[in-house]
């Protein structure tokens, strides 16, 4: 035996018993990721299909600057939500700091780019090759956005899960703003880099594989809906060449 | 000569770095059947596309009489992933012009897919019809808003030989219009020369976004006259039939 298997078996050991300490962790990562999404996924499909078939002066920079924000680092949404929410800041007001909400704050901020830049590219796809059909009939821009996109609910599915997966394997940002505090704001990736330097291997492990275990379950979830949805409607036109979940 | 539902006065298009019309002068009247015929690139779905109003003319103006009603088929018809019916009736319920509800849209649809002989599918998914039935599908969303001008950017293009002659026969029977003394005017895009000599009653030749011959069909197909008439226009049915 060595350190690694050593620490797989006593994770296995957590993990199965449904140790409280871990349960907690979990649910409360669910808990924060999941909000950040639902409200950020709300947001980001209506701004993305919208920018999928306006055409406005500086639409160019705008796509420029949201391609950007993809690779927006964790820690400066953390800094920056910080300072947004310091009791100097702006938001000060709010007394979110190292609370649930700031968490959700920081992700969604992380994930809305993320959820737009996806849903504008599917769409734009959509509406480049049959826009014009639509535009045709008497659909507005608008109306055009929305009835485009709810067509590609499939692969909007597949976003969802994209951005489920960015915000919940993000570490920076919730450390910053949550402070990962111990039965307050301590998430899975948090817990994960304390309990790594303290040396508790296990329960760091337990983690990580919950972690690996939800992002996975997604992914087969929405390949499965995905699989019905294709019998059931055809074959997404604009869903190829999306990631699903990443931890 | 009755008169003209729609007049392009020397409309010039440019879609980017090409121009895709060039001083297009044209009346259409009503009951007329226009083929327009040419090589890829010619202009031809540029020119329906203008005359639809989906992309503005660069220069020149393109006047339609007032209350004249339009739809559009395209060579592949979008369907979303609703039943049949529903992808009929949103058709209908989108023409602004008409503005009816829901249920009055539906009803429409019904009445449009027994016209084209797809009543038997309407709960099924739109996009899993077949090529050509998604084509009759396309027809029946234009024909259930009532237009007075049907556009076809080449209609039976990818279409199989049945599904071919199904689209064409209910062009041939759209043609005569909803009532005998008020007809369809049909402007169509098409390749095929045969479909055109069967449908047409004028046939207008596009090279490089001009029109070179405009000419009533039996003239057309008539090889001195259209050696006569334009070179060109003769070469390309020549390679065509060929």
């Amino acid at each position: 035996m060595n350190t690694f298997s050593d620490s797989v078996q006593a994770a296995l050991n957590l993990v199965t018993s449904f140790d409280p300490a871990l349960w907690v962790v979990v649910t409360r990562s669910l808990a924060v990721s999941a909000t950040a999404c639902l409200l950020a996924y709300g947001v980001g499909v209506a701004l993305g299909a919208w920018l999928a078939v306006s055409r406005f002066r500086g639409r160019g920079v705008v796509l420029v600057g949201l391609n950007t924000l993809l690779a927006l680092p964790s820690v400066v949404v953390g800094l920056v939500v910080y300072l947004l929410l310091s009791r100097t800041g702006p938001l000060g007001f709010l007394g979110w700091m190292f609370s649930f909400q700031a968490m959700v704050l920081a992700q969604f901020i992380l994930v809305v780019p993320v959820v737009t830049a996806l849903t504008r590219q599917v769409v734009e796809d959509v509406e480049r090759q049959h826009g014009e059909q639509w535009a045709s009939l008497g659909a507005g821009p608008w109306l055009r956005s929305l009835l485009l996109a709810w067509d590609e609910r499939l692969a909007l599915l597949t976003i969802a899960v994209t951005a489920f997966g960015r915000a919940i394997s993000e570490v920076g940002a919730v450390m910053i703003v949550g402070g990962n505090i111990d039965g307050f704001t301590r998430v899975m990736t948090t817990a994960i880099a304390l309990e790594t330097s303290k040396g508790d291997l296990p329960l760091a492990l337990g983690l990580g594989m919950v972690l690996l275990a939800v992002v996975l379950l997604l992914n087969a979830l929405v390949a499965g809906l995905r699989r019905w949805g294709e019998v059931r409607h055809g074959r997404p036109a604009a869903a190829d060449g999306l990631v699903g979940a990443q931890p | 000569m009755s008169a003209a539902q729609i007049t392009l006065d020397a409309v010039s298009l440019q879609l980017g770095a090409q121009q895709a019309l060039k001083g297009v002068s044209l009346r259409i009247a009503a009951g007329e059947r226009v083929a327009l015929v040419g090589a890829n690139g010619s202009g031809k779905s540029s020119l329906l596309r203008t005359l639809h109003g989906l992309v503005p003319p660069t220069q020149g103006q393109v006047i339609q009489t007032p209350g004249v009603r339009q739809a559009m088929l395209f060579q592949r018809p979008h369907m979303l992933r609703l039943s049949a019916l529903n992808n009929v009736a949103l058709g209908v319920w989108l023409d602004r012009s008409r503005a009816l509800n829901w249920r009055a849209s539906k009803a429409l649809a019904l009445q449009a897919l027994q016209r084209v002989g797809l009543q038997s599918v309407a709960q099924q998914n739109g996009r899993q019809l077949s090529g050509g039935q998604q084509q009759r599908l396309a027809l029946a969303r234009a024909w259930a808003r009532q237009p007075d001008v049907l556009l076809l950017d080449e209609p039976t293009a990818s279409l199989d030989p049945h599904a071919k002659r199904e689209v064409e026969a209910l062009m041939a029977e759209f043609a005569s219009g909803p009532v005998p003394d008020k007809p369809l005017t049909l402007v169509w895009a098409s390749h095929n020369l045969g479909q055109v000599k069967r449908l047409a009653t004028r046939v207008i030749y596009l090279e490089f976004g001009r029109v070179l011959a405009d000419l009533p069909v039996a003239d057309f197909f008539n090889t001195d006259l259209l050696v006569a008439h334009s070179p060109a226009a003769h070469a390309f049915v020549q390679g065509e039939l060929s």
